[in-house]
């Protein structure tokens, strides 16, 4: 055993990659869910996004381009779920479900031909001086592009939902639908809205695997982020700041589970592995224990469909 | 302007004919589909919906192969739908599935390799239990502390995932099976193994209790107070309350029984058609059968029929993939494709089309 | 009504038509784990199903199910090929084994190929590679590639092939570098690029320059490439798009020799019931080149090691070895016996942690 062969910074610097994917993921999920709808369909969305993603790379050679169709490619399949759940009223979670068997079965297919190959590289912060400063360099500007777009879009989120009037109209949206619709919001464009930004994030984040954290295209490569991401929305008792916390906290349990393996530790791997959804269940009881506090998180209208029946 | 109006009680025409028309339309989309790989989209149809059903060489293996299939499916399915009803959603009977098994496998194993006609009997007991106190989890904290169960179900699914994965290579791992994962196989001993009742009929023990269930089902709705007060509760949950429904029990009712359901379904697989305990046991039934529960519109004998149904395109897609070449892939799109027909559809059952302006309020 | 009729007839019409021309040819099924499109395992696979198509000709048909579950679905899967007709199975997946073998005793005129199990019957075949021979050749290069001493391995799950591939690599590693460690991290997947990356990141952050996977994907030679100044070797495909460095080289699972022999024997009515574990002598591990990046005395002495294995005259696990515990296992000039390796559960001295569970 050799704990000190362990280095703080760079387990702080590829945590915060590990973590991206379902950062992005997560965020956007639970924007979906502050509309008060439960899309469970992230994994379908996040590797429709990562196969749309890296095959637009591939023919452009640009990520950029990548990254962009990545998200409307994941904003699309959304749309299939918002069509369904808002205008055919159809049960969120059976059509949540449905939606992954359909983006994984839609990004096989579309992949077929890019399996292989290698993706164009990515442009990375890479500032002679700055990124060899100790500590910081490593651990703050030696990322590539998205880490940092990500971390822009906790921030964009955070301050959307609190200080915008469109953040506050989509809160309104998810905690009463009814009220929403007696004051004319048009609830149901909302949440298709809302339901289309938490496609395209789930796009970004597996684009975020295909293009930079692998990056190449095999089927099933998501292998259950996008379950994790809805996991950690619960965990996050959505908030933005909490989303930020929770991706470093699961992504880094397995960076560290792995490190601590790297560096001889005999430890249990599976108990280690559940504990972050041991964890988020106890941070459910908690904030449901507290009734005040669950009232200002929890959307109220989650999961449930909206009729104008006027 | 087309605009839905919501009909005062479901439509039974609709009810009915929605999952025909769905089906129809997910031909019709599936075909354009197949042509656009290559593959002759009449073939491909009816080797989905045709082949295992009639086929001269398959149709006598995969007919069985059906039920074997739609047993766990159905009876997991039935157990959601009560709680579904009544707006308790259990969306972890995966976990459930899962720990029943490793519970009913457990208990099994302890007494390896007795002979006693008592084992098989312990299992199913020990699977239900396991099932049930998996499900009790975000049942408690339901009801004690008002915690959303749809996440902590979900959340426990994970957890259960590990624990599988822990025991298959630790616990319950075959000590004669050469430093390999996975527990001993019960189909080789006899006491232990969920056998086919009749041979080659696929009706194991599972899918007679599947069978039975429904009845039971659909008997408990229609005729016993728990069904009066589980429908109540779902389309009124005010009403229930004054008509004396106690919420509190419900909810432990509700998901006590679909974990007990699935924690047998589980076990009845991993002591039949699985055989043994790995760590890739746990293959998605748990969450197929919300789909099953959904497609029967939460109804015993639509979830009868629906379980069939989702069996019936596992077995042909196989043989599509096996007689055509079609990539598992198209397959499970196809099959995605139906739920959201099926789903789609439903709206129809619900509510009315209206076509033109709306009145002014 | 009408239409209905129509369509009726035109499918059965066709049904029949493919059924007449299947007739004489001998139809040979796989079932896969995984996707054709996994790039590693299956694909290889997949590729060997292939080269039997090119090999035969018209006188074979091939079909595949891929993504197959282990248990119950698998055991469907293979019922269905019989019934379809195929007279030799290829199942190529460990968990296949109990389902393989109920099958078989179902249809005693079809053959059937278990990959990688233990349980034979006279229409079930077993096939391994022995894989640990490529390993000898990376722990080889490994060894003398490595500045930090450390070399890193990313495991799978703690099971006889994983254990010999890391004891084989070990003992190479330390027979030219005494100074040589490894640190073994078990991933707990076959197959999970995220994992895989940050497995490869921990090891090399934690100073292995080398990192040997015993997992599929090419996500830890992405890392290593990102990293700058590691070796990596592919693992069950070439993974040549990572040449000439950080691939230095590979071991290839070739399963296309012994899929057409197989196939030509059950043509030829020459089948029989065998447990083949083959190695580099068949070529159904195969060694990808070894590209410019390693020293050209390294490539000389590796090439001479997969020769020496080729023809027999040396084998990677000969004596005096010992077990981690300091116990013996092998003496001097003694070769170890297939049976051990079959079941290897053990490290050899040298190797630090315990294997879990």
């Amino acid at each position: 055993m050799d704990l000190s062969s362990i280095n703080p910074v760079f387990l702080i610097a590829s945590l915060m990659v590990a973590a991206t994917p379902i950062l992005l993921a997560a965020l956007g999920e639970m924007v979906v869910e502050k509309a008060g709808v439960l899309n469970l369909g992230v994994e379908g969305m996040m590797i429709t996004g990562a196969v749309c993603g890296f095959i637009v790379a591939v023919e452009s050679g640009s990520p950029t381009l990548g990254f962009i169709c990545a998200a409307l490619g994941g904003a699309l399949l959304s749309l299939l779920f918002g069509v369904l759940t808002q205008f055919l009223l159809s049960n969120q979670v059976a059509t949540g479900l449905g939606l992954t068997l359909f983006g994984l079965g839609l990004s096989a297919l579309m992949g077929q031909g890019y399996i292989g190959i290698k993706a164009p590289e990515v442009f990375r912060l890479d500032i002679p001086v700055i990124s060899d400063i100790p500590v910081l360099g490593p651990i703050l500007f030696s990322h590539d592009l998205m880490v940092y777009l990500s971390l822009a879009l906790v921030a964009g989120v955070w301050a959307g939902l609190k200080y915008t009037r469109a953040g506050m109209i989509l809160r309104a949206v998810g905690e009463n639908h009814d009220a929403a619709h007696a004051l004319g919001y048009k609830v149901v464009r909302i949440r298709l809205m809302a339901i289309a930004f938490g496609g395209a994030c789930a796009g970004l984040g597996g684009a975020y695997l295909s293009l930079i954290r692998v990056p190449q295209w095999t089927e099933g490569m998501t292998a259950g982020a996008g379950w994790i991401a809805l996991a950690l929305v619960v965990f996050a008792s959505w908030k933005a700041g909490r989303v930020l916390l929770g991706a470093y906290l699961f992504g880094g349990i397995t960076v560290l589970q792995l490190n601590l393996q790297a560096a001889g530790v005999a430890i249990p791997v599976e108990y280690l592995s559940m504990s972050p959804y041991l964890i988020t269940i106890i941070v459910l009881v908690i904030i449901s224990a507290d009734k005040s506090r669950a009232a200002l998180n929890a959307p109220a209208s989650l999961g449930r469909s909206f009729h104008a029946s006027n | 302007m087309i605009r839905l109006e919501k009909r005062p009680s479901p439509s039974r025409f609709w009810a009915a004919a929605t999952p025909v028309l769905a089906v129809i339309a997910t031909m019709i989309a599936g075909g354009i589909l197949f042509a656009a790989l290559g593959k002759n989209p009449f073939e491909a149809i009816r080797t989905i919906f045709w082949d295992p059903l009639f086929h001269e060489s398959f149709a006598a293996y995969s007919r069985p192969q059906l039920l074997v299939k739609a047993g766990p499916l159905i009876l997991i399915a039935i157990g959601l739908s009560m709680g579904f009803r009544a707006g308790i959603w259990n969306i972890g009977a995966e976990g459930q599935y899962i720990m029943g098994a490793i519970f009913g496998a457990g208990a099994g194993l302890a007494f390896y390799p007795s002979e006693s006609f008592l084992i098989f009997p312990l299992m199913v007991v020990a699977g239900a239990v396991g099932g049930w106190a998996w499900a009790m989890i975000p049942a408690v904290l339901k009801t004690k502390f008002g915690t959303n169960e749809i996440l902590v179900s979900l959340m426990l699914v994970y957890v259960a995932e590990n624990i599988l994965a822990s025991v298959s290579s630790g616990l319950l791992q075959n000590p004669d099976g050469m430093g390999f994962p996975g527990s001993r196989n019960f189909g080789q001993w006899p006491a232990a193994a969920n056998t086919e009742i009749f041979v080659n009929s696929g009706m194991h023990w599972g899918v007679v209790t599947a069978f039975i269930v429904v009845i039971f089902a659909y008997v408990m709705l229609t005729r016993h107070i728990l069904g009066f007060q589980i429908r109540l509760t779902g389309e009124s949950p005010r009403a229930a309350r004054f008509a004396g429904v106690n919420p509190t029990r419900l909810i432990l009712i509700c998901l006590g029984l679909s974990g007990a359901l699935a924690g047998m379904a589980g076990l009845f697989e991993v002591s039949g058609p699985a055989g043994q305990i790995s760590i890739d046991f746990g293959s998605g039934y748990g969450f197929t059968a919300i789909i099953v529960a959904f497609l029967g519109r939460l109804n015993p004998i639509g979830i009868l029929l629906a379980g069939l149904l989702m069996a019936l395109t596992y077995i042909g897609g196989e043989l599509a993939q096996l007689m055509l070449g079609l990539p598992s892939a198209a397959i499970q799109l196809f099959q995605g494709m139906l739920l959201f027909f099926l789903l789609a559809m439903d709206v129809l059952s619900n509510y009315r089309i209206r076509i033109g302006k709306t009145e002014v309020a | 009504m009408k239409i209905t009729t129509i369509l009726t007839g035109a499918a059965l019409a066709l049904g029949l038509a493919g059924a007449a021309a299947a007739q004489d040819k001998l139809k040979v099924g796989f079932v896969y784990v995984g996707p054709v499109g996994d790039g590693g395992w299956t694909y290889e696979h997949d590729q060997g199903r292939l080269a039997v198509e090119e090999a035969l000709g018209d006188k074979v048909e091939t079909i595949y199910q891929e993504s197959v579950p282990e248990g119950a679905d698998s055991e469907r899967v293979m019922t269905q090929m019989a019934l379809s007709g195929a007279k030799l199975i290829f199942t190529t997946s460990f968990g296949y084994m109990d389902p393989t073998i109920n099958v078989a005793a179902k249809f005693p005129d079809v053959k059937f190929e278990h990959a990688t199990g233990y349980k034979r019957a006279d229409n079930v075949s077993t096939y391994s590679a022995r894989f640990y021979e490529g390993r000898a050749v990376q722990g080889h290069i490994a060894g003398k590639m490595t500045k930090t001493n450390k070399i890193g391995y990313i495991a799978s799950f703690p099971i006889p092939e994983v254990i010999r591939g890391i004891n084989s690599a070990y003992i190479h590693a330390k027979k030219v570098n005494p100074d040589v460690e490894f640190s073994i991290v078990w991933a707990y997947t076959w197959f999970d690029p995220a994992k895989e990356a940050d497995a490869a990141k921990a090891l090399i952050e934690q100073g292995a320059d080398v990192i040997l996977q015993h997992t599929d994907s090419t996500a830890p030679q992405a890392a290593a490439e990102q990293a700058g100044g590691v070796v990596t070797f592919g693992q069950a495909s070439d993974m040549a798009e990572y040449a000439p460095f950080p691939r230095v080289s590979s071991i290839i699972d070739n399963w296309a020799p012994y899929y057409v022999a197989r196939t030509q024997a059950v043509l030829d009515g020459t089948w029989e019931s065998v447990d083949t574990w083959d190695g580099i002598p068949t070529g159904m591990v195969e060694i990808g080149e070894i590209t410019d990046a390693v020293p050209a005395d390294v490539k000389a002495e590796a090439l001479a090691m997969i020769e020496a294995m080729r023809t027999g005259d040396y084998h990677p696990f000969t004596g005096p070895l010992k077990k981690q515990d300091g116990s013996d296992w092998l003496a001097d000039g003694e070769v170890a016996d297939d049976g051990t390796l079959a079941g290897m559960s053990f490290y050899v001295e040298g190797l630090t942690g315990d294997i879990p569970n």
